[in-house]
């Protein structure tokens, strides 16, 4: 730490000036944003390593701090061409616009990258993996809270110089290993560093540690990344689109609703009745399905003129999801069939011979027992107090069942084989009333109000699942039941109601949806 | 048991003289510590700073070979204290902790050593956690270097530098009789660079022979008339004395620029983003040479006033470069430049902000507002020169770390701000924290909202969603105490009790007797939810008092239960399985309703699943290897039975409880889906049953190695189910419209 020189007088009266260097190194900045426990500390060593072994300067720096319990955490890495002699002063932090590579292991988090202005037009190379990792507040929300990939995509996309996308998180997984190895292969893939892809992979091997399937996954990587065109951006990746109706039913039971759907329907419903037929049958028998059509078609003729498609795929939707209520009857078949036990051995990569098990969670309330029963047995016992407190002590506690014992399994197929008195179920009655009560309120706003009826269709989303979940979205329905005959009459009332629609599912208190009511001057 | 192995790293404290050394800057302390013939070394872990714990815990070995005593505190305060050893021994002595939370904790000690002062070299180490990744209240430790008269260095970002200044900070402390700060910015400890090794030193005056031949000084120890004199011998004798040591050794940089009627004085630390700024502005290179003259004081307390005037002689303006508030440097600067009569304008604050980081950007903006004011000349056209590049290689896009930074245009940026979903830190998968807050959540569902005072620690994260549990923390170990106001409930009458929080951490930091004996001695009625997961889990898993594990180096297996039941509370639940919610909720239920007088402790026990894992999982992997018969669990959710109403959230957050597409057109909404990060805690299925939300989770269970009745008889189960089950797919597909899955 010497003083240097103070700026020396020259014989001319002048000062010497401090001449800065000419020399304008190759240098390189590379901003890291992963989350805790992503691995991103190894990513960084191994960038680093790359550029110390050709020689080149290397600085990296990291803010971890809380973050590393699943928050995001920023690493930054400034590398140097040989400058011998010279010792270059490296910043420790990425500076907005002055970022060359920014590699993101998650998709939202390239989305902050460019928020906080890490991504510049014209100068960086974006790396992300498209995989998403749900935040805590994406999750909680009753309905559909996932993040808007697509338009943060979007934005990434047009930010970007290039860009380098695809799931690293499953290409890492389909090799046996993680994503920091993913993310370097598609790194050197890249092109964006001078280096070559023999480098890297000298890089995983000095390193020692899975090196087999961190070379496999960085190979792969580096072939996604020379890839001329990014795979398009998935639409919304939670949705699952209606299966074709097919030609032929797999049953010949089944074959004359096909026909009928294809007679007396418009096409452009036919795979949300086939989707419909599937779901009513295999919940409850053949006839079931022609009361689904029916009830369907009796929607669609209350339409002036030809149905609106968006309202008679709704009704098409609805009606068949309201039918097939969630019971116990249909978790103790839907637990108990051949295809999900293949599946569990599946997950837990068994291979033929292993010893698998399983255990259920149940905990059924003395509802969904009375609710299995006949209603006039149901009656009984509700005048019987004895009856009902030794009921409800038995239900104390939740039950575990062992699926993949002969016990477990008859207990839950006699449960499932009650199907057959399903219909004579106070369930059902219930569920029938409510189901005909909904319909009737359709078809009596339907010839007025096509928009509010199509909402009112839509707003079965609501009810679904078991006890308290029930009771909470049948209460929320009953409200906007409500909400819609107050509407009735206004000509925006269609778009109110959903409005009070996305409003309820957007929380679990019904915060949102009190709120919503009380703006639109409607009974909260 | 630390979560991070350094045992790698550890043997870099081994290499000879004259070896390059790569790593962090936080290794290079540790290093430099060997090097500089440290005798005990102690402190508290937390970020940034808990590697250097962790590092100097798994180098027991090499320590005892040097002779270097090292013990991981109780807390700060007591690592603080332990430095009296270098009041009366010429034995260096170096704590270290996280500041200025841990300053704070040991203030008491370390106002006294430096009242008294030290014969022997005392350093202390602060992890300034300041700025972004920082996870406590932002403040600075320079006030508590001036307040008790510490001398505090701030060095260059750079090992060769950091390494510098711990050997220079034990000679300037032997010099002036004073304990030494050296200050470590976040950044700084996680950095990453290289330096040249000294040979490792054995202390040269041992512990030993201070123990063989005690000698005491009264004039050393904090009393009156001692007292007084003291801080009479600290501005006669240390100060001046640090101020020739400073000089001398010429700790602060001057480096020269040819706008000689200009300059910047910086903290050490900053220097590199300064020289960067600089550099944005085409003031400096990329080698630190600088056009504008800077005064680097890699130590930042005390200003040397000498060195203040020569720096300013003949300037206009000088720029004050120190982040946080007030800005004591920038006002001690005004006072010797006016108290000498200079004309040197001081500017700082006026450009630059406030409080914050000092990041790039904004001291780029500050510089530029400098240079507006006292040389324009800085933003005339360049003339545009060829730039020779170091190789012959054709310069490509490559270069682009030359351009001036472009900001991307904040359209971007504001079209971003409400589709990005924010991401805090939470619980990890598995933890066993979760289901104590589930528990609570669903007691409150009942009982109604209560006021929860939180502490430090893991556990804080239920202020976050979903738990959205905790009212305050207002420091490590005083969860118990800040609710103590409220135990004035039994006085009023109020119809609900408090609870605090309080890790096994904090505990033993003072929860102990701040928490608890205070809750006894007051006749609190308060309830007390201490969380037993065997580590100081949020600092990084380090070992204390009661964790449950062996280690050779400490005495563990201190039972919570005994510690509180010793400070003469009665009603005591220990749960020995934070995962049974139902048990959790039973227990709270009765804490918050038991007509008992006195505090009520809850000690909630399990595991840090990080710990866990890390154990477990090779562990498991040998068995296995080894033909053992061992169980692998894993949950999962049936997705045509969930709903999708996320209600399993809503009370867990567990990372691996995640979502996935429902497979089904009939359900819009994502159903909840069990990722391959789980570890088989157990906590949805647990939380589903108790909270009775859905019968849609399950366990699966595969054995590695059954023996042959296990196998028998599982080849019979499969044969008989899987009739019963090839039965019931075919009378299904009396029923199936679409081609059904397969059975195999």
């Amino acid at each position: 730490m010497a003083f240097a020189r103070r700026a020396r007088p020259l014989p001319n009266g002048g000062f010497e000036v401090t001449r800065l260097s000419p020399l304008k190194p190759r240098t390189i900045h590379l901003a890291i944003l992963a989350l805790g426990g992503q691995g991103g500390g190894v990513l960084v060593d191994w960038i680093v390593d790359l550029a110390e072994h050709a020689g080149w300067t290397a600085q990296s720096t990291s803010v971890a701090g809380v973050a590393q319990r699943t928050g995001a955490t920023i690493y930054y890495i400034e590398i140097v061409e040989p400058t011998p002699g010279l010792r270059p002063v490296l910043a420790q932090m990425a500076v907005p616009g002055d970022v060359d590579i920014l590699i993101a292991a998650e998709l939202m988090e390239a989305g902050r990258a460019v928020q906080r202005g890490f991504v510049t037009p014209d100068r960086t190379t974006v790396i992300t993996s498209s995989h998403r990792t749900f935040s805590v507040e994406e999750k909680m929300v009753p309905g559909n809270g996932v993040a808007n990939s697509e338009a943060v995509l979007d934005i990434v996309r047009k930010q970007a110089r290039k860009l380098v996308i695809d799931d690293m998180q499953a290409l890492a997984v389909s090799q046996g290993s993680v994503i920091s190895a993913s993310l370097f292969g598609a790194l050197a893939g890249s092109s964006a560093l001078p280096f070559s892809v023999s480098d890297f992979e000298a890089v995983v091997e000095r390193s020692g540690v899975g090196v087999k399937p961190s070379i496999a996954a960085l190979r792969a990587a580096v072939g996604v990344a020379q890839r001329s065109e990014p795979p398009p951006p998935p639409a919304d990746a939670m949705l699952t689109a209606a299966r074709p109706l097919p030609e032929r039913a797999t049953s010949a039971k089944l074959q004359p609703l096909l026909d009928r759907a294809r007679r007396d329907f418009p096409q452009v419903i036919w795979n949300w009745l086939g989707e419909g037929i599937a779901r009513v049958v295999d919940y409850q028998d053949v006839a079931y399905g022609d009361e689904y059509l029916d009830r369907v078609a009796h929607v669609l003729a209350t339409c002036k003129g030809p149905a609106d498609k968006d309202l008679a795929t709704e009704a098409a939707r609805w009606i068949a999801v309201a039918m097939s209520y969630d019971d116990v009857i249909r978790v103790a078949d839907l637990k108990t069939r051949g295809e999900r036990t293949a599946r569990l051995r599946r997950e837990v990569g068994a291979k033929e011979g292993d010893v698998v098990g399983s255990e259920e969670y149940f905990h059924p309330r003395l509802e969904e027992i009375m609710g299995l029963l006949p209603s006039g047995i149901a009656n009984w016992i509700d005048g019987s107090s004895m009856i009902q407190k030794n009921f409800a002590h038995l239900l104390d506690n939740g039950r575990r069942i062992h699926t993949h014992t002969l016990r477990g399994h008859l207990q839950l197929r006699f449960v499932a084989n009650l199907r057959r008195w399903r219909r004579g179920s106070r369930r059902h009655a219930e569920e029938k009333a409510h189901l005909e009560m909904w319909l009737a309120e359709v078809h009596r706003v339907l010839t007025q109000d096509p928009a509010l009826a199509l909402e009112l269709l839509r707003c079965r989303r609501l009810i679904k699942g078991y006890s308290d979940t029930h009771a909470r979205g049948s209460g929320r329905f009953d409200r906007l039941l409500r909400a819609s005959r107050e509407l009735f009459g206004r000509p925006d009332a269609g778009q109110a109601l959903s409005h009070l629609r996305e409003a309820a599912l957007s929380d679990a208190e019904g915060l949102a949806l009190s709120t919503q009511l009380q703006k639109m001057g409607l009974t909260a | 048991m630390a979560e991070r192995s350094f045992a790698r790293e550890v043997q870099q404290l081994l290499v000879p003289a004259g070896t390059e050394f790569r790593g962090e800057g936080i290794l290079a302390v540790t290093k430099a510590l060997l090097e500089s013939g440290v005798s005990y070394v102690t402190g508290y872990q937390g970020s940034p700073i808990s590697h250097l714990m962790d590092v100097l815990a798994e180098a027991q070995p090499i320590l005892s070979e040097l002779g270097v005593y090292f013990e991981p505190a109780a807390s700060e305060a007591a690592a603080a204290a332990a430095l009296s050893a270098s009041v009366n021994y010429p034995v260096r002595g170096a704590v270290t902790w996280k500041s200025t939370v841990g300053t704070n904790v040991a203030s008491d000690a370390l106002a006294n050593l430096a009242s008294g002062g030290v014969t022997g070299g005392a350093l202390i180490i602060v992890g300034e956690d300041y700025g972004e990744g920082s996870s406590i209240m932002q403040e600075r430790t320079h006030a508590f270097a001036m307040k008790s008269q510490m001398w505090l260095l701030d060095p260059k970002p750079n090992l060769p530098a950091i390494v510098q200044a711990v050997h220079d900070g034990f000679a300037l402390s032997e010099a002036t009789n004073t304990p030494v700060m050296l200050e470590l910015r976040i950044r700084s400890c996680h950095l990453h660079g290289s330096f040249v090794t000294r040979d490792n030193k054995r202390p040269g005056f041992t512990l030993k022979d201070a123990l063989e031949n005690p000698t005491r000084d009264v004039n050393r120890i904090v009393l009156p008339p001692a007292s007084f004199l003291h801080e009479k011998e600290k501005l006669e004798q240390r100060w001046p004395a640090a101020v020739k040591f400073i000089q001398e050794r010429q700790l602060n940089e001057f480096v020269e620029g040819d706008l000689d009627h200009i300059g910047i004085i910086s903290l050490g630390g900053l220097t590199n983003n300064v020289l960067r700024a600089l550099k944005h502005l085409d003031q400096a290179d990329l080698f630190g040479n600088t056009r504008v003259p800077i005064y680097i004081l890699n130590v930042a307390y005390p200003l040397v006033e000498e060195e203040v005037i020569r720096f300013c002689e003949g300037k206009r303006a000088v720029l004050m470069i120190e982040e946080g508030q007030p800005d004591y440097l920038e006002q001690n600067l005004n006072t010797i430049l006016r108290r000498h009569g200079s004309n040197t304008a001081v500017h700082g604050k006026d450009l630059l902000p406030q409080g914050g980081d000092y990041t790039v950007t904004a001291l780029q903006t500050g510089i530029r507002g400098f240079l507006e004011q006292h040389h324009r000349a800085a933003f005339a056209k360049p003339v545009t020169m060829a730039m020779p590049t170091v190789s012959s290689r054709k310069a490509t896009v490559l270069d682009g770390a030359d351009q001036a930074p472009v900001a991307a245009p904040v359209s971007a940026a504001l079209a971003l701000t409400p589709l990005l979903p924010p991401r805090p830190p939470g619980l990890c998968v598995g933890c066993p924290e979760r289901p104590i807050f589930s528990s609570l959540k669903l007691v409150e569902r009942e009982m109604g909202m209560h006021h929860v005072s939180a502490d430090i620690g893991c556990h804080l994260f239920s202020i976050m969603p979903p738990f959205n549990l905790g009212a305050t923390t207002m420091g490590y170990g005083l969860g118990g105490s800040s609710a103590s106001a409220f135990a004035a409930g039994a006085q009023l009458g109020a119809s609900k009790r408090a609870i605090a929080f309080m890790g096994d951490g904090g505990f033993w930091h003072n929860g102990l007797t701040s928490g608890i004996a205070n809750a006894v001695f007051n006749k609190q009625g308060n309830v007390f939810v201490i969380v037993d997961n065997n580590y100081s889990a949020a600092t990084g898993g380090q070992d204390i008092p009661s964790s449950r594990t062996i280690n050779p180096n400490r005495s563990t297996m201190h039972a919570i239960e005994r510690a509180v039941r010793g400070v003469g509370v009665d009603w005591v639940r220990t749960l020995t399985n934070t995962y049974d919610v139902n048990g959790m909720r039973a227990a709270l239920k009765e804490a918050l309703s038991a007509g008992t007088p006195g505090p009520k402790v809850i000690i909630a026990q399990s595991e840090c699943m990080l710990n866990r894992q890390r154990r477990e999982k090779p562990a498991k992997a040998k068995a296995i290897k080894a033909g053992e018969r061992v169980l692998k669990e894993r949950f999962g959710v049936d997705a045509a039975v969930c709903s999708g109403d996320h209600a399993c959230m809503r009370v867990s957050g567990c990372p691996s409880l995640t979502l996935a597409p429902s497979g089904d057109a009939l359900k819009p909404d994502p159903v909840a889906s069990v990722d391959e990060h789980c570890v088989a805690c157990g906590h949805c299925g647990e939380v589903a049953d108790a909270a009775v939300l859905c019968p849609s989770f399950y366990k699966a269970t595969k054995v590695n190695n059954p023996g042959r009745v296990e196998r028998l008889r599982d080849r019979l189960r499969q044969a008989t189910v899987g009739w019963l089950q090839g039965r019931q797919w075919r009378s299904r597909a009396e029923r199936a419209l679409f081609p059904m899955e397969a059975l195999k």
